[in-house]
């Protein structure tokens, strides 16, 4: 069985729904229930919140050491992404070899296998970016 | 006949396809094994196919497709009363691919979910359950998905064909761009191919089979089709077959009687392979991405095993409102690609046993 925490947060991770501050605007994600910034003024003014799944390289980096479930991509590209709604995620990029990729590229997201627990457990998926 | 004709009229709402973005030519394949490329290459009329990426699968690709069918619609997922993914290559064997492309795309959870196999024709079947539900007024939407990422044991013919690709039509009533005016179906016990549980690779029956099997399937159940429907081939702008390779449905095509002008447009094949489930589906799509209020298509899968359902259809004026840029044509998918070599195909497609 997955765990159960990782498998309750699949839908925020296949759609990137996020949640959004209603108090200062702020885009937050992985879903928050408490804006960092306006902390008790939020409570109860999160509202989930759809992501676009646009974004631009903000820094990246070549992986050479990878773990386990990415050896057969490697070398593989990580990026941290500025999402259009101003949020930074983390995740590899795919569909672009490294040469080509540059800091402010657009990119977007795709759904991909993220790992499974070997040959007969659960497969975990979740989001990574491409060029668009 | 039994089967193929509802109560109200049903088609599809919108589409969209997906083709991973990796090749091998056959030369580099035949190169590999000590076989003659060229001939390969002739004999198949497959100068391509497509590879997914490790971190694709069937499941990846029905979510890539039916993305690209809802950013084309004004629809809310959360309508959607019923989501089939067929597929001979689903990742797991028991937990439906369905349920996470149905999460995938925000569908409600208040819906029926199934996994289908039928070899080739498994998403042709969901299209048809599809119809049924939403000609009954069960669901408003159905989305049916043909997707596989197939596997052919290395050495064997099938491993220059077998390739990965997906295609998801959503079946509605409203907003219908292309009308389905009738479907029907042929089945019988043909062992052409087969996979038995367990096995990595498929079985078939070799080339004695193609007359039997997809011969006799494609061209009694196209004619039938045309029987009822009292049509002939010059009465349809677009013809699209089963693809296993390029050769076959270019010699039923020509069989049925209809010309190159109409089976060009979706023959996919020759440069993105077989793509099993979603063969002929991305072959429609390629047709979709072209086609005029009007004018018309016929449509005919073949499942190994063995089965085909034809679907007669006519494209609507909506055709005209839909918007289609809002996700990659199929021309644009088929030219999106990178090369491979025998070495990283293998390590792609997990032909290599690594050390767990
Ligand atoms: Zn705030």
């Amino acid at each position: 069985m997955a765990n159960p925490r990782y498998w309750r947060e699949n839908p925020s991770r296949y759609n990137l729904i996020g949640k959004r501050c209603e108090n200062c605007g702020t885009v937050h994600f992985p879903p928050r229930e408490i804006c960092p910034k306006c902390r008790r003024k939020s409570i109860g003014k999160m509202k989930s919140h759809k992501l676009s799944g646009r974004g631009k390289v903000y820094s990246f980096t070549i992986v050479h050491e990878p773990m386990p479930d990415f050896s057969l991509m490697k070398p593989y590209i990580m990026a941290m992404v500025e999402m259009e709604e101003g949020v930074r995620l983390t995740g590899q990029i795919v569909d672009c070899e490294p040469a080509r990729l540059s800091i402010g590229m657009e990119v977007e997201a795709t759904l991909r296998k993220l790992g499974q627990e070997g040959s007969s457990g659960i497969i975990r998926y979740g989001y990574k970016f491409r060029p668009r | 006949m039994m089967f193929g004709h509802g109560e109200k009229d049903v088609g599809i709402v919108t589409y969209g396809a997906y083709i991973p973005r990796f090749r091998i030519l056959p030369e580099e394949i035949a190169r590999v094994w000590g076989e003659n490329g060229e001939a390969m290459k002739n004999g198949l009329m497959i100068f391509s196919k497509s590879v997914p990426y490790p971190d694709e699968d069937v499941i990846t690709i029905s979510v890539e497709a039916a993305r690209n069918a809802l950013a084309r619609a004004d629809l809310d997922p959360e309508e959607i009363g019923a989501v089939y993914v067929g597929s001979e290559s689903h990742p797991y064997a028991v937990k439906p691919s369905g349920t996470i492309v149905a999460e995938a795309i925000g569908a409600s959870h208040f819906i029926t979910v199934a996994d289908y196999e039928f070899a080739c024709k498994a998403g042709t079947a969901a299209m048809q359950t599809s119809m049924g539900l939403v000609s009954s007024g069960m669901a408003k939407y159905s989305l049916a998905i043909g997707a596989d990422t197939s596997q052919g044991a290395p050495g064997d013919a099938l491993e220059y064909s077998a390739s990965a690709g997906g295609a998801a039509f959503i079946i509605g009533k409203e907003g219908v761009i292309a009308r389905i005016n009738r479907t029907l179906s042929f089945t019988s016990d043909t062992p052409d191919f087969w996979r038995r549980e367990g096995q990595p690779y498929p079985s078939h029956g070799g080339r004695f089979t193609g007359e039997p099997a997809y011969f006799r399937h494609v061209a009694t159940c196209a004619g039938e089709l045309m029987k009822v429907q009292g049509t002939q081939p010059s009465d349809y702008d677009f013809a699209v077959f089963h693809q296993p390779n390029g050769k076959f449905p270019t010699r039923v095509a020509q069989q049925l009687g209809f010309e190159k002008k109409q089976y060009e447009t979706g023959l996919t094949t020759p440069y993105i392979g077989n793509t099993y489930s979603a063969s002929m589906m991305i072959g429609l799509s390629a047709i979709l991405d072209v086609a005029k209020p009007g004018q018309k298509v016929l449509g005919v899968a073949f499942g190994s095993g063995a089965g085909s359902d034809a679907f007669d259809i006519t494209i609507t004026d909506e055709m005209e409102n839909y918007n289609k840029a809002a996700a990659p044509t199929v021309k644009s998918l088929v030219e999106r690609s990178e090369l491979l070599d025998y070495g990283r195909y293998a390590k792609f497609k997990g032909k290599i046993v690594m050390k767990e």
